[in-house]
This record gives structure tokens, C-alpha cells and sequence, in this order.
């Protein structure tokens, strides 16, 4: 399979033509005992527990500083399992492809798939291939699913969240949504911000071995830190008060955030968590997280507290407080 | 971020509150933030917080989107409606509704409506689409109207045809006369608009302490250029003192910047203007010049509207006037939210609605921690 060549609607026919793109280049990227039975589902071991997600990608643009949407397609299931506490270990996903799309960007996601799950430890166990029309589709879609194994003594749930407990964020934030943001039409500036997009069941695991008392974990993606505290506080019988000052962003991130008018709170990352932990364990989790690469600028944020009930505010950098909402809408550039 | 760090400085803010809680004494003290942004930033950085409770801050009628009048909507919507035209604007506006409709919804029924960062955004579209009329949504005060006239100067230079700008431009100083002179309220002393005041100076505010006796300080957007602005206010105020100060010295200059003024005045001409809530005011907006009248869409291109209608319950105009606050409002949280608004405080990211629904709705005094 040539790189200059394009996708026909016959590749995913089902005929020669899917047979070949199948074999001669998802199989061979993808290799795996399991995979390569090409069974019509992929048989696995079990544990007692599982865990099991799924999620589409339909990111635009396909690649971005820092990643593309293949990283983004492994890594997202990676995370949602990984905050679960689960250990992932099984993914599939399914392509949808539109009519004409180049062979050459479509080798270059799927060898980042590969990567991705590598780097993760996951295996690509089976998979899905469709072609639709010009027009059909916008060039790429990919859904994937994952299962992973849960460990009997792990048990996070928002039920566990208790007042006093602490919140670490494990780095900045804003990097994906900025560096998405800066490739679409209509920037006429450069921005030096690389996406976040990353697997991070390496540093979760090391969470999850420095204390027994990590109460719930959460990946800030759309929607951004803000919802998912707003989502961990809805309708619960405690609120999160966190600190401005303490909340990482990076300089690019903030510079465009400030002359677009953006809160960086509401902007997606794809390879941040945020970890609800016991306030006797937090120094230590906060280590741990540090120890890691991908948790290098880990800060303990916020608190959980008992007032206001089921909402998020936020201590200003100038000590005010104010409350953090969910997000209503995308955030649409001001006029002054 | 330098420039930017040391106004966002705790002990600085801290200090100034202090300051102004031993300066302002007992008495009530009224002050109007006229511009969005500062409302936005107080909200934002929670400074009423910090301030004594005896002085009052009331959001003014800067936010352009805000007082954009139903009728403006309305037009901008029919004009969406039409199949050659493509209606280009700033974010803020889209979700604003009219009488009967809002730019976003006609997006949804296939209207071709594209949000731009600039007018030169708005030019290029058009320069790409020389079979359509494309239409630019001119709304905004003093800051904004520089980049607006020198997308039609520049249209004239090329020669371009299909390039037209729905002008509701407004002039800050005309509305806090108009707000003075109605008598509704009794304001104490005006935070001026900082970003407007680097394109009219400090000068167009004196008429206010000379004819009013009302101190004027024109202030940034930072929370300690806001604290220090209220600093200012309040010590004029305790010491009988009436002037126009500037706290912004770092943006503002006392003749503000003349070329983009001149820039202005060659495209635009002040004609009365019809504002939200305050109704028409003299003098206080910018219409086309007859020399650049071919890229004023109301004169070249017919439309048609309905008669324009408010919610009778919707007190926007009130709040814009400074008279209430969105809390006295029976639609505000409830009926009216940032999701389906009722009126335009509630679209605007700088609307007063927006600003306490975002970051001050149910806020207890103290919260814990």
C-alpha cells in the first residue's frame, strides 16, 4: 500500500480491496497474537472486575502540535480506564473514512496508534473499517473502546469524597484546547503551545500505590477543569473550593487566553488528572505524581469543603472568591 | 505574564482595600463601572469582596452587545435571511435575541452566518465570495470603530462592491450624560472605560466634574487597576474633590490617539442612536458618511422587519441604565440563563447578567476554607 494512494469506497466494501488494507496495513501495524486470529471478535483473558469505555474522535484538525487523532483515540479510552483505577488492557476501534482521504496521513495516525498503545501497554485486539462518500464524513472519525482490569482493593467512587479532602491537578492546563484552537482558520498568529494528549495509566498507577485513600479520579477533557469539578460536586452534599494561584498554565496558553478573551479553566486537556485524595495523603500522592513526567508540575489545587453545597469556587489570585460554573457553551471570542 | 502580574498582586490589592475601607468612612457611596470588561473583572476577580460594604458598584451601559437594540437584531437577522448574503460578526452577537429570532438560529436553518476575529477577516471573505453581498455587523463603541472605518476605507481603495457594514456604533460620553441628566440615579463617581479612553483621551470626560460635580477615573482592567480606580474615586469624593484621573496611564494618554480618531471622522459622522434600555440618545452614535454611503448596508440593500418587540418582563434596560440589578429581575436564573437567554446582558460574556449569573449567583458572604 503506497502512500500516495487514496481511499476508495471499495476499501471498506468488504471485497479484495478491504481484504488488503486489513491485512497489509492495520494488521501489520497492529500486530498481536490476538489480533492476528482476524476472528470475528477478539477473545481475551478476563479478571473479576472490568472496566469498559468507549469514545469517538472527531477532532479537526486531524494533527495538531503535540499529537493527532490517532494519539488522541488510544490515549482517551487509556485515561478513561486509567481513572477508573483500572489497568488498561484491550482496545478497539472502529474507522470511518471518507471517500478519497490520502494513504499517506492515514500511515502516519495509525503508526501513532501504534505507538500510543505501546507506550500505554495496550494491545489493539480488533477493529472496524468503513468508507463513506465524499462528503459523507469529514475525513476522519475513530471510535474506540477499551476494557481494563480492576484490582480488587480499588474502589473510587465520588460516593468516598469526604469534606477535607485535598484536590491535585496534575500540570497545566489548557494546552490542548489552545494548541487545537491555533490550528483552525482564522489565527493569524503563532502560538508556541504543544497539545497534552498522553497515556496516563503509567502515572495513575503510581497514585494509586503512594496511598490507599485516593477517593475519585477525573480527566479534565472538554469542558475542562471547571466541569469536571462541577461534575464531581452536582447534586452532593459538599462543594470544591480551589486557588487560583495554584492552577498551572502555561504562558502561551495564558497570553492567548487573554487576548481572545478566554478562561483557561473551561479549556479541554487530553493528558491531565485530577485526584481527590484523603488531606492525611496528599504530600505523599503529590510526590509520587511529581516523580513522573507527565506529573512534573503537580499541585494540590483546592479543598474539598462543606459550603456552598454542590458548587466550585474559586479563591482569585487577589483573594476574592467567585463561583466556577459549568460550561454553558463554547466560548466565543468577544467583540472589545 | 509581565505587565500583567504585578496588577494581579495580593498585598497590592490587599493594601488598596484597606486604604479604602479607612478613606470612604460611613457614608453610602455609589460608583458606575460603565465599561463590560470592568464589570466582567470584578465579577471575575471577586473585588466586591474586598470592598467595604457601604460602597456600591453598578454596572453602566458598556457593553456594546447589550445595548444593541432589538430592532438592530432584527435587521441583522432579516439580512441573514437573504440568500446572497453572507453576515459576518464578532462572537458576542449570534446568540443575541431579537424579537423573533437570534443570529444562531437562523445559522441552524441554514443561514450563512461566520464569526470573525477582525474585519479584516470580514474583508477577505468578501474579496473570496465576489458574487455575494457580505455584510459586516459594526457594533461596538470607540475601541472598536477605528478597525471598522479602516475596513471601508480599505474596501474603497480596492474597489470592492459587495462589501457592506450595518453600522450600530455608539459613543460612551453622550450615555453617562444621558444617565446623568435623567436623574434616576445618584452616581458617586464613574471607573471610565480604559480601552475606549486610548482612542478618546482623558478630555472627553471633563464636561462630567465640571457640569456635575461627579469624579471620573479612567482605570484598567486588572484587579488592582480597578481597586486603585476605586482608591482614587473615594478620596475625591471624602475631600470634595470633582476631576477626570488617570489610573491607566500606561494605555491612556490625556489626547487619547488622534489618528485613529481622524480615521474615525473621515468614515463616520455622529447621528442620534437608538440605545437599549436608555432609548435614543442624541448625538451618541457613528452613521456612514455619504462619501462612503455605497458599503452602508441599510442603504443598499432593502430589507424587510416586522415591528420589533421586547419581553415585556425582561428589565435589561434597567440594569443598563444602573436603576436595578439583574438579581430584582423575575426572569434572571430561572426563565433567563446563559443557555437560553431572554436578553442581551444575559449573552454578552461582558453583560451584568452574565457576570452575577457566571460568578456571583447564590454566592454565600463567606465561604469556608
Amino acid at each position: 500500500m503506497k502512500g500516495d494512494e487514496k481511499i476508495l469506497l471499495s476499501h471498506g466494501s468488504g471485497g479484495k480491496l478491504t481484504h488488503d488494507l486489513i491485512r497489509k496495513f492495520f494488521l501489520q501495524r497492529f500486530l498481536n497474537p490476538i489480533l492476528l486470529e482476524l476472528t470475528d471478535s477478539a477473545l481475551v483473558d478476563g479478571a473479576p472486575k472490568l472496566a469498559f469505555t468507549t469514545d469517538s474522535y472527531v477532532v479537526k484538525p486531524l494533527f495538531f502540535p503535540g499529537g493527532d487523532i490517532g494519539k488522541l483515540a488510544v490515549a482517551g479510552t487509556v485515561n478513561d480506564l486509567a481513572v477508573m483505577g483500572a489497568e488498561p488492557k484491550y482496545i478497539s476501534c472502529g474507522f470511518i473514512i471518507e471517500e478519497g482521504h490520502d494513504m499517506e496521513p492515514l500511515c502516519r495516525i495509525v503508526d501513532s496508534m501504534r505507538r500510543t498503545a505501546e507506550a500505554a501497554g495496550v494491545l489493539i485486539v480488533t477493529g472496524d473499517t468503513k468508507v463513506v462518500g465524499k462528503d459523507e464524513a469529514d475525513q476522519l472519525f475513530i471510535n474506540t473502546s477499551g476494557i481494563g482490569f480492576v484490582d480488587e482493593g480499588v474502589r473510587l467512587s465520588v460516593n468516598r469524597v469526604r469534606v477535607g479532602d485535598r484536590i491535585i491537578l496534575s500540570g497545566s492546563v489548557g494546552d490542548h484546547g489552545i494548541a487545537v484552537l491555533s490550528q483552525r482558520g482564522g489565527f493569524e498568529f503563532e502560538v508556541n503551545v504543544k497539545s497534552d494528549c498522553a497515556p496516563l495509566n503509567g502515572l495513575i498507577s503510581k497514585v494509586l500505590a503512594a496511598s490507599d485513600k485516593v477517593k475519585f479520579m477525573r480527566d479534565p477533557t472538554r469542558g475542562g477543569l471547571a466541569t469536571a469539578l462541577n461534575e464531581i460536586v452536582g447534586g452532593r452534599e459538599f462543594g470544591i473550593l480551589i486557588e487560583e494561584e495554584k492552577i498551572p498554565v502555561k504562558e502561551g496558553v495564558r497570553a492567548v487566553c487573554e487576548l481572545l478573551g478566554l478562561d483557561p479553566l473551561y479549556l479541554a486537556n487530553e493528558g491531565k488528572v485530577v485526584v481527590v485524595v484523603a488531606s492525611e495523603d496528599a504530600d505523599q500522592v503529590l510526590e509520587a505524581m511529581r516523580q513522573d513526567r507527565l506529573g512534573k508540575d503537580a499541585e494540590i489545587i483546592g479543598t474539598v469543603v462543606e459550603e456552598p453545597k454542590g458548587m466550585v469556587c474559586l479563591k482569585t489570585v487577589i483573594s476574592g472568591t467567585r463561583i466556577v460554573d459549568m460550561l454553558v457553551a463554547d466560548q466565543l471570542p468577544r467583540i472589545c | 505574564m509581565k505587565y500583567l502580574d504585578e496588577f494581579r498582586n495580593k498585598a497590592a490589592a490587599k493594601r488598596l482595600a484597606s486604604r479604602i475601607s479607612s478613606e470612604v468612612g460611613e457614608g453610602e457611596v455609589t460608583l458606575m463601572e460603565v465599561c463590560g470588561t470592568h464589570t466582567m473583572a470584578v465579577h471575575r476577580y471577586g473585588i466586591k469582596g474586598l470592598l467595604p460594604p457601604n460602597i456600591r458598584l453598578l454596572s453602566g451601559p458598556g457593553c456594546p452587545v447589550c445595548v444593541t437594540s432589538n430592532r438592530y437584531i432584527d435587521k441583522a437577522i432579516a439580512y441573514s435571511k437573504q440568500s446572497d448574503v453572507i453576515l459576518t460578526t464578532f462572537g458576542d452577537m449570534v446568540k443575541v435575541p431579537g424579537s423573533r429570532s437570534s443570529l444562531a438560529r437562523e445559522m441552524s436553518r441554514g443561514a450563512d452566518v461566520r464569526i470573525v476575529y477582525s474585519t479584516t477577516d470580514a474583508l477577505k471573505i468578501a474579496r473570496d465570495n465576489t458574487e455575494r453581498k457580505v455584510i459586516f455587523l459594526g457594533v461596538g463603541f470607540e475601541t472598536t470603530v477605528p478597525t471598522v472605518a479602516t475596513s471601508i476605507l480599505e474596501a474603497d481603495r480596492m474597489g470592492m462592491k459587495n462589501y457592506f457594514v450595518l453600522s450600530a456604533h455608539k459613543l460612551i460620553p453622550p450615555a453617562m450624560k444621558a444617565l446623568l441628566d435623567g436623574g434616576e440615579l445618584k452616581i458617586d463617581g464613574f471607573i471610565c472605560p480604559g480601552h475606549v479612553s486610548t482612542i478618546t483621551g482623558t478630555q472627553v470626560y471633563e464636561f462630567i466634574p465640571r457640569n456635575y460635580r461627579v469624579p471620573c477615573v479612567v482605570a484598567g482592567f486588572e484587579p488592582v487597576d480597578i481597586m486603585q480606580a476605586i482608591y482614587t474615586l473615594v478620596q475625591q469624593i471624602t475631600r470634595g474633590i470633582a476631576e477626570v484621573a488617570n489610573q491607566y496611564r500606561r494605555a491612556v494618554r490625556k489626547e487619547g490617539n488622534p489618528k485613529a480618531r481622524e480615521v474615525i471622522y473621515e468614515v463616520f459622522e455622529p447621528s442620534d442612536s437608538d440605545w437599549r434600555g436608555i432609548g435614543v440618545i442624541p448625538q451618541s452614535g457613528l452613521m456612514i458618511r455619504q462619501r462612503y454611503r455605497k458599503y452602508d448596508a441599510e442603504a443598499n440593500i432593502d430589507v424587510e422587519i416586522e415591528p420589533s418587540a421586547e419581553n415585556p418582563r425582561c428589565i435589561c434596560g434597567a440594569i443598563l441604565r444602573g436603576v436595578k440589578e439583574p438579581l430584582e429581575c423575575t426572569l434572571f436564573g430561572s426563565l433567563c440563563t446563559p443557555e437560553h437567554p431572554k436578553g442581551a446582558c444575559m449573552v454578552s460574556s461582558e453583560g451584568t447578567c452574565a457576570a452575577y449569573y457566571n460568578y456571583g449567583r447564590q454566592m454565600p458572604k463567606k465561604p469556608e476554607g
